[in-house]
């Protein structure tokens, strides 16, 4: 152990044994401080996990959607529009979807019914997401009953809960055949909600959405990738307007800690003084001051970030997610797949951890230069 | 040994409140004596003391230790000249409140970065040989009058200096601690130590031990000493 090493050891050492003396200001201070960072990683967590598991389910959907628009609004498609857009060079196949929204009354949730593309469901079955399921207490073999577009019952028997990846998207899922979806909705053959364009090559498909906008004015071509752009939006908006409302939070953190650091009491000072009197050089009290402030920060960031950890992917993050999820009224109940960037993690200590830091030791770099020889005279 | 040449103070120099502490002191003092600096409150015992323990830089002058001069030295040669030749023991004892006696004592060693072990034996040494050993463990805050001077004596020893620098020692000790003190100081002289005690306390420089007095008033010697 060289002496360099040893001497940062006992400059830590009493940097500890310093904080413990005041330890009422510092734990106050600490837990002011972890609780900031808790706040804001936590939004920071949530919303990162909520894009990548958005990222995840719009991975599995097609690159090219085309609804029709009529008034301005999405309409039924007609199935013929398939055959000529799957003329267009470049487009792989074209497929019609079936689906639509359901309120169950009984639980005033919404629920997304789907006719899946390559699952079989045979008819007068359905499967449910993990949502509906809990709701509706639900198990393999019940029977769900629906109230039909002309008010008649139709009912169908659970064949099983979809537990997929993400239950961020299919929590309010139900999955039934094109055939009872037509019945239950009173929607004729020839119809469907929209079309799933496939395109081969990627750096193609605005192109391909040009063409079939040219082909159909009355046509929305609608791009995966702008999807996304719309997901990342929201939630960068969302999670903007948590960190607004903690900005208070984070400010008065920023107070508290300014007044601490940058307001030295006189006993500070005296010992400040003291230690250069005993042969402390100007640097080693900084050094001294550096880590009783990288011990708080430090301590504060790590509780702060691993206390976000368990709040966002192991506790549902019972205190922020009705805001940034925003779902349907059914709130979906899911545990979110940890994901933590590493960049966001640095941008978080570099504005927690470095201003308290620098603003500690600023008013005592004013201190510490001041002659040894006031202590004599003091 | 060390050689003071026309060294002069001014605090708050070329202001209203100008206060000449030093004013012109020309001093040799000897290696291995106990000098003690008399005179009343304000006549720059402390500033003259503070001075040569490098704790301070003089207005003008020079200051020369072991031969070398001290006084143009960058603060940073001057830092370390600080804590490995001199022991300081302040009037108020200075000790750090809600830190133990162990700790208070090996203070000034932290910055050297020796071993923990052998720092911690020297600073158990010294206060085994005070007869504090134990209170080693023991917050500072709760030492009487005489203990926590001599945590202090141990405190300015920890860095085995050569000269031992004390500002008013007694003010705050009854006359048996003083005498007390006076005879530790007695043995560090017979063990080698140079001693500067700055004091108007008859104890100290009517004790045995004391080899020269120096009078001080208004910043200047009462008796000058001759040009060698």
């Amino acid at each position: 152990m060289g002496p360099l090493f040893a001497k940062q050891r006992y400059l830590l050492d009493f940097a500890l044994s310093c904080l413990w003396r005041r330890r009422g200001k510092n734990l106050a201070l600490l837990t002011v401080y972890t609780l900031v960072v808790f706040a804001v990683a936590s939004v920071m967590f949530f919303t990162q996990a909520l894009k990548r598991e958005a990222a995840l389910v719009l991975g599995a959907t097609p690159e090219l959607l085309v609804q029709k628009l009529t008034l301005g609004r999405h309409d039924l498609i007609p199935a013929d529009y398939t055959h000529r857009i799957r003329e267009i060079r470049g487009v792989g196949q074209v497929t019609g979807r079936l689906w639509g929204y359901y309120y169950d009354p009984q639980v005033r949730a919404n629920y997304t019914v789907l006719a899946p593309q390559g699952v079989e469901v045979p008819e007068r079955t359905v499967l449910v997401g993990a949502g509906i399921a809990r709701v509706r207490h639900l198990t393999r073999g019940a029977t769900l009953t629906f109230q039909g577009y002309d008010g008649k019952p139709y009912s169908f028997q659970v064949r099983g809960v979809l537990s997929p990846e993400s239950e961020l998207l299919s929590a309010d899922l139900i999955l039934m055949s094109a055939a009872d979806l037509r019945r239950l909705f009173g929607l004729p053959e020839g119809l469907y909600t929209d079309l799933t364009v496939a395109v081969a090559n990627p750096r193609e498909v605005s192109t391909v959405a040009a063409k079939i906008q040219e082909l159909y004015p009355d046509t929305r071509p609608i791009v995966r990738e702008e999807i996304r752009r719309t997901y990342e939006a929201a939630f960068d908006w969302r999670a903007g307007i948590l960190l607004a409302v903690l900005s208070g939070a984070l400010l008065a953190f920023l107070i508290f800690a300014w007044d601490k650091a940058a307001g030295l009491s006189a006993e500070e000072r005296r010992e400040i003084g003291l230690l250069k009197a005993l042969g402390w050089d100007t640097a080693e009290v900084l050094q001294l001051k550096f880590w009783e402030g990288a011990v708080v920060s430090l301590t504060a960031f790590f509780l702060g970030t691993v206390g976000a950890c368990l709040h966002v992917f192991v506790a549902p993050a019972p205190l922020f997610a009705p805001v940034i999820k925003g779902w349907s009224i059914l709130y979906p109940r899911f545990r979110l797949t940890p994901f933590i960037s590493l960049f966001d993690l640095g941008i978080l200590f570099f504005f927690t951890v470095v201003p308290y830091t620098v603003a500690t030791i600023v008013p005592v770099w004013r201190a510490a230069s001041m002659d040894p020889d006031q202590v004599m005279r003091s | 040994m060390i050689e003071l040449q026309e060294v002069r103070k001014v605090f708050h120099a070329g202001r209203p409140n100008e206060q000449v502490a030093v004013a012109g002191v020309s001093l040799t003092l000897e290696a291995g004596k106990l000098t003690v600096f008399r005179g009343p409150s304000g006549s720059g015992k402390t500033t003259l003391l503070s001075l040569i323990g490098c704790m301070a830089r003089p207005t003008s002058g020079r200051i020369f230790l072991k031969g070398r001069e001290i006084t143009s030295l960058p603060v940073r040669f001057l830092t370390d000249l600080r804590r490995r030749t001199f022991g300081f023991i302040f009037q108020q004892f200075h000790l750090l409140a809600g830190v133990s006696v162990l700790e208070n004592v090996m203070l000034p060693a932290y910055p050297l970065g020796e071993k923990y072990r052998h720092l911690r034996a020297r600073a158990l040494g010294w206060l085994e040989r005070l007869g504090l050993l134990s209170k080693a463990g023991a917050k500072a805050e709760w030492l009487s009058g005489g203990e926590a001077q001599r945590v202090a004596i141990a405190r300015a020893l920890i860095n085995d200096p050569d000269i031992l620098i004390a500002d008013e020692p007694t003010a705050h000790l009854d006359t048996r601690l003083s005498r007390e003190f006076m005879a530790l100081m007695a043995d560090f002289r017979a063990a080698g130590t140079t001693i500067l005690i700055a004091s108007h306390d008859p104890l100290v420089h009517e004790a045995p031990a004391v080899d020269r007095v120096v009078d001080l008033r208004d910043g200047r010697l009462l008796t000058p000493e001759a040009p060698g």
